[in-house]
């Protein structure tokens, strides 16, 4: 099969930047998008700060038309209409004019719908007033919500499918994408995921003791991937989407091409081993990571830059290890390595698609993002791998092979590979 | 309330659920929800809940089966708000 995949448009909602100008420079600069959140104190979470997108709902009357609008509250599927309209105007298309674009399809992620509208039907008919409801809330409550309004609006006639696979989920739609091109399917997939960390979801995790509760009053602080004082991670909410397209059909369009997807795997270490429910098996990420560079024909000592899940919690130094195992690769030899949950904190099923959405920015501009708050490496992970591997300021380096991966609570695995365009 | 003033009322409710201003301002008692003013059939359900809260009345389904168009929707309203009083 000789098809090649390029990314040929991006939109993005994360907490350090919407849209894609915003979070190119928040990455340069290495602006953080966690905040203190109060209610989150007065609802005596150990945890008080998340990354949360400085996101106008209203904006969205741009987008969709005044009859959609109406009636749309689900803030999930606000950041997820605006990253995926953004993508497909950014590759240079029009939102719906008509036209089914039967080539074209969708894949799109989210582990929990919306949970402001199930509370609103809970409410309702526990109080004997279900008939108040109206027509609008299956669609903002069921998980295929997000690509529901994306098709409509962006008038999608080839595959459209919701995938949720936990903080695997973004990575996992990037990859089925590329694979529905690659094997001929489709000529173009918008692909990406979406999340929205509500106070209940919030409050969920928090219980399970896995975030970081000693940083409440520093909430740019609070975020620390490979650091030594990382004690869980932050939560984060936004959206990332893409434009994947057929070489071919990119090139006849004249559309212009950010980078190339070489290849990607997924699997599941089947939470034997050191997996369990909540973390990988170290084997099965080894083979995700092998299996992916198999796919993308690349060899290990050809990557240039690993874009880590590194979430800020035991498991990093476990996935550096992990990482060096499948590559073969430690000391000054490790590839550099940067995490964007140091800025934006832990988008879950959004995490995969912003942070390839970085990786594609990295690339196109030729520069490695700062890893925040990493002023004291985990002795364990520095023993692994060079502490100049993971840098603290932005570097400006000849990018051309990225490796991204992302792990997902039931024990799945993404990884993706990416490159810089050469014709 | 005159039966005017409650088609312009009407009108005011009907507003975010068509995108055809036109036709929405030449709305009279003939004019068909769905046919005329294109408005998805999903949404009558919206809208009579939206006329229930503006005029301060309750449209129970037997009623809002006998709607089909500005004028029967019309006279359902103005029925409930004679009840009311």
């Amino acid at each position: 099969m000789s098809r090649r995949v390029v990314v040929t448009g991006m939109g993005v909602v994360a907490p350090n930047g919407v849209g894609i100008p915003a979070f190119l420079q928040a990455l340069q600069n290495g602006t953080s998008g966690i905040k203190f959140i109060p209610l989150y104190r007065d609802l005596h979470f150990n945890c008080q700060v998340c990354g949360i997108p400085e996101f106008d709902f209203s904006h969205l009357k741009d987008y969709l038309s005044e009859v959609t609008f109406y009636g749309l509250k689900a803030t999930t599927l606000g950041y997820a209409i605006k990253a995926a309209a953004d993508a497909w105007i950014d590759a240079g298309n029009k939102l719906y004019d008509g036209t089914i674009h039967w080539d074209t399809g969708c894949v799109f992620g989210n582990s929990i719908a919306d949970t402001e509208a199930m509370k609103k039907v809970i409410s309702l008919v526990d109080t004997k007033q279900s008939r108040k409801l109206g027509s609008r809330m299956i669609e903002q409550m069921m998980n295929s919500g997000a690509t529901a309004y994306i098709t409509g609006l962006l008038g999608l006639g080839n595959r459209i499918i919701t995938n949720s696979s936990a903080c695997a989920t973004g990575s996992q739609a990037v990859l089925m994408g590329y694979e529905y091109i690659k094997h001929g399917m489709a000529k173009r997939m918008l692909v990406g995921s979406n999340e929205y960390i509500d106070n209940y979801i919030f409050g969920a995790f928090d219980a399970m003791r896995i975030l970081a509760r000693k940083f409440n009053d520093e909430p740019q602080r609070a975020s620390r991937p490979m650091s030594a004082s990382a004690g869980g991670f932050i939560p984060g909410s936004g959206a990332g989407a893409l434009v994947l397209e057929d070489l071919e059909y990119a090139l006849a369009r004249n559309a212009t091409i950010y980078a190339e997807i070489l290849g990607g795997a997924t699997n599941s270490g089947a939470q034997q081993g050191t997996g369990s429910m909540t973390s990988p098996n170290a084997e099965g990420v080894v083979h995700c990571i092998t299996d992916a560079l198999r796919d993308a024909g690349v060899e290990p000592k050809n990557i240039d830059l690993i874009s880590g899940h590194l979430t800020a919690t035991m498991a990093d130094k476990s996935e550096i290890e992990n990482w060096s195992k499948a590559l073969g690769r430690n000391g000054k030899d490790f590839p550099l390595t940067n995490s964007v949950k140091s800025m934006i904190g832990h988008c879950l099923s959004a995490a995969g698609s912003i942070e390839i959405v970085a990786v594609i920015l990295q690339l196109m501009h030729q520069f490695v993002h700062p890893n925040l708050n990493l002023e004291d490496p985990n002795p364990g992970i520095i023993n692994i791998a060079d502490v100049d591997c993971f840098p603290t300021k932005k570097l400006d380096r000849d990018l051309n092979i990225v490796a991204k991966a992302n792990f997902g609570f039931g024990d799945v695995n993404a990884c993706l590979l990416f490159s810089k365009y050469k014709n | 309330m005159s039966r005017q003033e409650v088609l312009e009322g009407l009108k005011s409710v009907l507003a975010p659920y068509t995108m055809d201003k036109e036709a929405l301002a030449s709305m009279n008692d003939e004019t068909e929800f769905i046919k005329d003013l294109k408005i998805n059939s999903a949404n009558l359900v919206d809208i009579i809940i939206d006329a229930e809260d503006k005029y301060d009345i309750e449209i129970d389904p037997d009623s809002a089966e006998k709607i089909h168009n500005a004028g029967s929707c019309i006279d359902v309203i103005m029925e409930k708000m004679k009840e009311k009083i």
